[in-house]
């Protein structure tokens, strides 16, 4: 027992800081797929959001101003997905696609000067935790009391489920999925800002990979609910601490690797499973794109 | 419009656009050498992006196409280990076959999951692309890592029978070529003369209307799906057994991703992909040159797919624009 309780508590701590950058982008995009908008590019804008949170703190030599940049960063990404799925009505899943090369791209040309050098780290301030998991967890209640209980949550979750009948009750369909889709694009920048000052903090190329995919399952997983989205993310961080925990057993890293993919598409199905069975919508309108009448 | 985007970021770097885009045009297509690399790397892109023509066409975003590719170099590459006496003429046949088979079954398990649940394949797709290049570095790092390797993740160098000819002094795989040109024409008269084609379109209009007509949905994309992932994996034994000469990491410089815009700049259609692979892989080619000598990094090459990708998809609102200001 006493030798186990340490290894317990490392895992746990593991697995919500491993959680916490998935916990971020499942967030943003529940804000953004209740909306009635689906962004398939928060790979790209996770990935944006880590190489500009260390650029900027490089730069500035201040870690809060990198997170600002990151933010800011991964906003603006989401606004060019925002225009061309709520202005253009165009494919949202190719768009979405096209964001995520764009900002794999980029991000790697940008960074390409600063791979190895050591980053700024935030510093735990509670429970060995740092000021953005913390900042994370709390967003937790924030957009469920949001979401379902204000105003302003049933004109975006409308919005979703019909905008035709939210356009004629007087709800402005554009301001709300513009709006929705870059919370997603500030929240999946602060996801990468994590990454590359937190828990990781250099950069790499890809450094993110594959944890925006991840994030689209997690937010079907959690039935677009933020409260199942931290039990989503825990869940998943506790498979990368579990990952840790069995490499040193001769257990081959690559094959340890694909867990988390694998899981990925389990939990695409017991999410889609749960969903039929209690009849939790989607967003009725997910993907559609608003043409007025 | 891409091109001028790229421009910018040219111009960033301080180098004039256009001469950039001669000197891509120049190392693509201006010598022998360049000629035939662009020729070379556009067998796998023309054998993807017509996979990807005929799935999208049914509307199923396959995005698998890169780990289906690994999945049908992992398979071709273990008949290749596996047989090593065999002659070429039954060796390289069932590299190619089990290629197929192995790409099409990587994409099964997507296909199954979107037809049964609705589940969305893009996401399930790339997952797939993850764990495949994961189970490649797994069998180079491990059983399969070659003794001759020298430590690189390469496997050993297979057997003469198991390489692929190729034409004198180039790296152009001709089998392979064959194979894709042919598959070209099949598709061509697959989705315009039969009831298969018909249907794929039918359902790529409108799946549900489809489905009222009595088309089986799921028996659709099922096929569809089979023949897009099993292209996908032929291109990989092309390049394991006509480039490398082996298994090794990097087995796919991208195709599977580049792979999806050409199919978009093809608008779908079976015929153009031949002519706009070997545009794109003359863009690679020459992108790879002017990479090495302009010091520019390899996260070009996925700008500009992001934004072609975005400037299709803007061409599209403006086609449909001026369509509906006709009507």
């Amino acid at each position: 027992m006493t030798t186990l309780l340490p290894i317990i508590t490392s895992i746990i701590k593991v697995a919500i800081e491993a959680g916490s950058p998935l916990l971020a982008g499942t967030l943003g995009e529940i804000f953004t797929e209740r909306s009635g908008v689906i962004n398939l590019g928060v790979e790209g804008m996770m990935i944006m959001g880590a190489v500009s949170a260390f650029l900027f703190s490089q730069i500035t030599a201040n870690a809060w101003i990198g997170i600002m940049g990151a933010a800011l960063i991964g906003g603006a990404m989401a606004l060019i997905h925002a225009f061309m799925s709520v202005k253009l009505k165009v494919n949202q899943n190719i768009s979405g696609l096209a964001l995520a090369m764009l900002g794999s791209g980029l991000s790697s040309l940008i960074g390409q000067k600063y791979i190895g050098i050591p980053g700024y780290t935030l510093k735990p301030i509670l429970f060995g935790l740092d000021a953005l998991t913390i900042f994370f967890i709390l967003l937790v209640p924030a957009s469920w009391i949001i979401l379902f209980k204000t105003k302003i949550g049933i004109s975006i979750r409308s919005v979703g489920d019909n905008p035709e009948a939210a356009y004629s009750l007087g709800v402005n369909v554009y301001a709300i999925r513009y709006i929705c889709t870059v919370i997603g694009g500030v929240l999946a920048g602060l996801a990468g800002a994590y990454l590359s000052l937190s828990y990781i903090p250099s950069w790499t190329e890809n450094m993110t990979v594959g944890r925006g995919w991840i994030v689209l399952a997690l937010t079907i997983f959690a039935s677009w609910n933020p409260i199942h989205a931290l039990i989503g993310s825990w869940l998943f961080g506790g498979i990368e601490a579990i990952q840790y925990r069995l490499q040193p057993l001769g257990i081959s890293p690559s094959l340890l690797g694909t867990l988390p993919f694998i899981f990925t598409i389990i939990m695409l199905v017991i999410g889609t499973r749960e969903r039929v069975r209690k009849r939790m919508g989607a967003p009725a309108a997910l993907g559609k794109p608003f043409i007025e009448e | 419009m891409a091109l001028a985007i790229i421009g910018v970021v040219f111009l960033v770097y301080g180098v004039n656009p256009l001469s950039a885009y001669g000197a891509i045009f120049h190392g693509a297509f201006g010598s022998i050498y360049g000629l035939s690399e662009t020729i070379a790397k556009s067998i796998p892109l023309i054998l993807c992006s017509l996979g990807l023509a005929l799935a999208f066409q049914a509307t199923f975003l396959n995005i698998g196409a890169e780990g289906q590719l690994v999945m049908g170099a992992i398979c071709g590459s273990g008949i290749a280990l596996t047989f090593p006496e065999w002659p070429a003429y039954a060796l390289v046949p069932l590299m190619f076959i089990v290629g197929f088979v192995g790409g099409a079954l990587w994409g099964l398990l997507p296909t199954l999951l979107k037809t049964m649940l609705r589940i969305n394949e893009v996401i399930t797709t790339l997952m797939m692309n993850y764990i495949a290049i994961r189970i490649l570095q797994y069998l180079l790092f491990g059983p399969w890592k070659g003794k001759t390797a020298w430590g690189f993740p390469y496997t050993d160098i297979f057997s003469s029978s198991a390489q692929l000819p190729t034409i004198g002094g180039t790296r152009i795989h001709y089998p392979t070529l064959m194979i894709a040109i042919a598959a070209v024409i099949a598709a061509y008269f697959l989705v315009e003369r039969t009831t298969l084609g018909l249907e794929i379109r039918a359902v790529g209009d409108n799946p549900d209307a489809a489905t009222s007509d009595g088309i089986n949905y799921t028996k659709v994309i099922l096929l569809v799906m089979m023949i897009s992932s099993g292209l996908a994996g032929i291109a990989g034994v092309g390049e394991a057994a006509g480039i490398y000469g082996r298994l090794r990491l990097g087995i796919s410089q991208g195709y599977g991703f580049a792979s999806i815009i050409i199919a978009w700049l093809c608008s779908l259609q079976p015929l153009y992909t031949i002519i706009v692979s070997v545009l794109y892989s003359g863009l690679l080619v020459g992108g790879e040159m002017i990479q090495i000598s302009l010091g520019l990094p390899k996260g070009i090459i996925d700008i500009f797919n992001g934004v072609l990708l975005f400037s299709i998809l803007a061409g599209e609102f403006l086609i449909r624009k001026k369509g509906r200001s006709e009507k």
